[in-house]
């Protein structure tokens, strides 16, 4: 239960998004208060319910004015992509709102950096969508239409991580893994369980499976784990199950990934079942 | 048939991933020492290696996977991997619903294949003449001379895309089948839509059929050009009849004597090798029974339509009872009648499409069957636009893709294309040279077979075409390049 926000009649409980004025109570994250005010910030590891992970960095803000950013490195990073110098760039899902914070969110400059990610994310990984049982369900695919990808731009890393089919009703295809750590997230807090955890660093980050042999068929994973459904692109798949809610009904062929609210749906779809 | 050692060429043709030119056929001419032609090539170098990297993938994902073969028959592949899938997941009998859906859509499929094929890629060479102005020889210039021949196909065509537009949710590369099932039932104004043309459909189909019989009829030097007695290969149903989406294997010699019939496709693997020589990418499939030098065949429409003994729709099936008749009871063997028996089976699909949209369990909604014991091992076999196409999974324990093969159409018709254009250059060389005209013959002898590089290359009838002449020690007698914007260039 978070505490009832302290009322300072001086300093409204406001920030503002885009000029947009919105309020907050004490402990929400910028996000929490931008999703609750229906404003879309783009997202990937982040789900309301899930400690904020902060780690796709797709929900990058610009904070203006005060605690503009120190470091000479981060300076030149923001002007190389051409966000204010005078702004602090932070993850809106991990970022305490605090009253009077001038956000830039949907600005040109700042979505051309969320697009940069995404291809990023893309490229690390194989996202072959033609083929993906994801594909039309996919929160990454969406996020990459939304902000304009057309391509990868980077050159593929096309890598070939080992995929887990050990396990009798769900699937786990690392190269697809976008190391959001929802999953991880998702068995801990809601399950009860921690069946998945990300082991390496850098480039060689990776999931695994918290089991004797790190197989999926060992660990205490069950299809109706949360964990098991909330993957937001095609890495944890329940088994010989795919393609089964047809195109023009699948979740963004009939919503917007900007629309707010949309987690039930997603996760209705990933259970097969239609709308 | 004429083939040499692996090793008597080796040095001579050099194929490698690498210097593949996507969109290119190349076509090798080899002269014995009479100057001869004794060998033709047509080298298919478009490297895919579908079978390679679908190892590991999860089974189910398999038909969204190798739809992405082709972007003219991906149904085909779809259905194919479907029918393999059914079996993986124990379903012999899909339900009523399931079935019909999978049929209309085959059926949808075959008819914007076929018009594609004749109207937008080969009516320029049958109308205008091979040897025609390149600039009119294309669908623009058909579109300028016989307006209401190309706006047919193009209205053919799209109305097979609206079937597969209805059943798959996208023209191209949609997604149609579940394991022992579909996924989506046609809505009753989905069907209805579909019934507003279909009965110009079928005008259009037969006139299109008349049209090709005339043009086949109508000129005897297209009897003979590229013209092969062959063994012909497809599926026919229970009663012998046409039949594209489900029946058994029934191959022919060209006299038409029985080789194997109602042969069930799962066992494909003791009746047909792959043969593999080191100049192409495209393997030479042959009829076990009669081995490498005699068993090569021939697959497609006019293998079917030869090899059936009647179509169950009655104008197609008078339709082919005059191709018959043309063949004087036998089978007709004319390379260029594949055009006018690919015309049949498209009329063959407009009235199946009648048919079923006319049948109640199209808009039935019971569209997956309960799935039975699984299996390690699944064979679909369809009979696709351009023949008989193979379809061989094996799956580990955790499901997973361990192999895979597929026999695709073109690849069946393999031996035949090379010795069909072996046949036209023996007869169109001019000395030692290749001539313009001989690159126009042996081009429209490759594209009757309807290949799938044809697909790939025939932009506006401007297929990029480079054809060799080796003397019999090897060395380049002459060498003659038609370019995408159809510039000629010689080059020794």
């Amino acid at each position: 239960m978070r505490a009832e926000p302290k009322r300072d009649t001086a300093i409204p409980n406001t920030i503002t998004i885009d000029g947009q004025e919105i309020p907050f109570s004490i402990g929400q994250t910028i996000m929490d208060a931008a999703l609750a005010a229906g404003v879309y910030i783009p997202h990937l590891c982040h789900r309301p319910g899930l400690t904020p992970h902060g780690s796709c960095k797709l929900c990058t803000v610009s904070i203006e004015g005060r605690n503009v950013a120190s470091h000479t490195a981060d300076r030149r990073i923001q002007a190389s992509s051409s966000v204010e110098i005078d702004s602090r760039s932070v993850s809106a899902c991990t970022m305490p709102a605090m009253a009077g914070q001038q956000i830039r969110n949907n600005t040109p400059a700042l979505n051309e950096v969320r697009k940069t990610i995404t291809q990023m994310l893309f490229i690390e990984g194989n996202h072959l969508c033609p083929s993906c049982e994801k594909t039309g369900d996919c929160t990454l695919q969406a996020v990459a239409y939304h902000l304009g990808m057309l391509d990868g731009h980077f050159p593929q890393l096309s890598p070939r991580r080992e995929v887990d089919a050990s396990h009798g009703s769900v699937v786990l295809d690392r190269d697809r893994c976008i190391l959001c750590e929802l999953c991880v997230r998702a068995s801990r807090e809601v399950d009860g369980k921690n069946v998945f955890a990300i082991s390496g660093r850098g480039i060689d980050a990776h999931l695994i499976v918290n089991s004797a042999s790190g197989k999926l068929a060992d660990s205490d994973l069950e299809t109706g784990d949360m964990a098991a459904h909330i993957c937001p692109v095609g890495a944890i798949l329940i088994k010989e199950h795919g393609y089964e809610v047809p195109i023009g009904r699948r979740t963004f062929d009939l919503h917007r990934v900007s629309e707010i609210g949309l987690e039930p749906v997603i996760l209705a779809k990933v259970r097969h079942t239609d709308e | 048939m004429e083939h040499d050692s692996p090793t008597s060429y080796a040095r001579r043709v050099a194929i490698d991933p690498i210097t593949r030119v996507e969109g290119h056929g190349k076509i090798t001419l080899l002269l014995d020492d009479n100057n001869h032609i004794r060998e033709a090539r047509l080298h298919i170098v478009e490297f895919r290696g579908f079978e390679k990297f679908i190892q590991g993938r999860p089974y189910w994902e398999v038909p969204f996977f190798v739809q992405r073969l082709c972007g003219i028959c991906p149904v085909s592949h779809h259905l194919a991997a479907a029918k393999a899938v059914d079996q993986l997941v124990g379903v012999e009998q899909l339900t009523p619903t399931a079935l019909k859906l999978r049929r209309l859509l085959h059926f949808g499929q075959t008819l914007q294949s076929h018009a594609l094929h004749f109207f937008h890629l080969s009516s320029p060479d049958l109308l205008f003449g091979f040897g025609s102005n390149l600039a009119e020889r294309n669908i623009v210039g058909v579109l300028e001379k016989y307006p209401e021949v190309a706006l047919q196909g193009v209205k053919l065509r799209k109305y097979g895309q609206q079937i597969i537009m209805a059943i798959a949710g996208k023209r191209i590369h949609g997604a149609a089948t579940v394991p022992g099932g579909m996924n989506k039932p046609l809505t009753i104004a989905e069907r209805d839509a579909l019934l507003v043309d279909i009965q110009d459909v079928l005008a259009w189909s037969s006139e299109a059929v008349a049209l090709n019989e005339h043009i086949h009829t109508g000129h005897p030097e297209h009897y003979g050009f590229a013209t092969l007695r062959t063994n012909f290969l497809s599926m026919t149903g229970s009663g012998g009849e046409l039949e594209l989406y489900h029946g058994g294997l029934r191959a022919r010699t060209a006299g038409g004597e029985s080789i194997i019939d109602q042969f069930d496709y799962r066992g494909y693997r003791d009746i047909l090798r792959e043969e593999v020589r080191p100049w192409s990418y495209m393997k030479f499939p042959y009829l076990l029974a009669l081995g490498k030098e005699q068993g090569w065949y021939r697959v497609g429409p006019l293998a079917r339509v030869n090899n059936c003994d009647a179509i169950p729709t009655p104008l197609a099936e008078t339709a082919r009872q005059r191709f018959r008749e043309f063949g004087k009871g036998g089978f007709v063997h004319d390379t260029l009648a594949y055009h006018w028996a690919r015309m049949i089976e498209a009329l063959h699909c407009a009235e199946s499409i009648n048919e079923l949209l006319h049948d109640p369990d199209i808009i039935g909604a019971d569209l997956v069957a309960p799935h039975g014991e699984k299996r390690r091992v699944g064979i679909g076999v369809i009979e696709a636009p351009r023949g008989t196409l193979f379809h061989h999974y094996q799956i580990d324990a955790q499901g997973l893709i361990e192999k895979a093969n597929l026999i695709v159409s073109t690849t069946s018709n393999n031996q035949a294309m090379n010795e069909s254009v072996r046949s036209v250059a023996n007869e169109y060389i001019d000395g030692n040279e290749i001539t313009e005209g001989l690159l126009n013959h042996l081009e429209v002898a490759v594209r009757a077979y309807d290949p799938c590089l044809s697909c790939a290359t025939h932009a506006l009838g401007k297929m990029p075409l480079q054809v060799e002449l080796l003397a019999a020690d090897g060395a380049l007698v002459d060498r003659l390049t038609k370019g995408v914007s159809g510039e000629i260039t010689r080059s020794v």
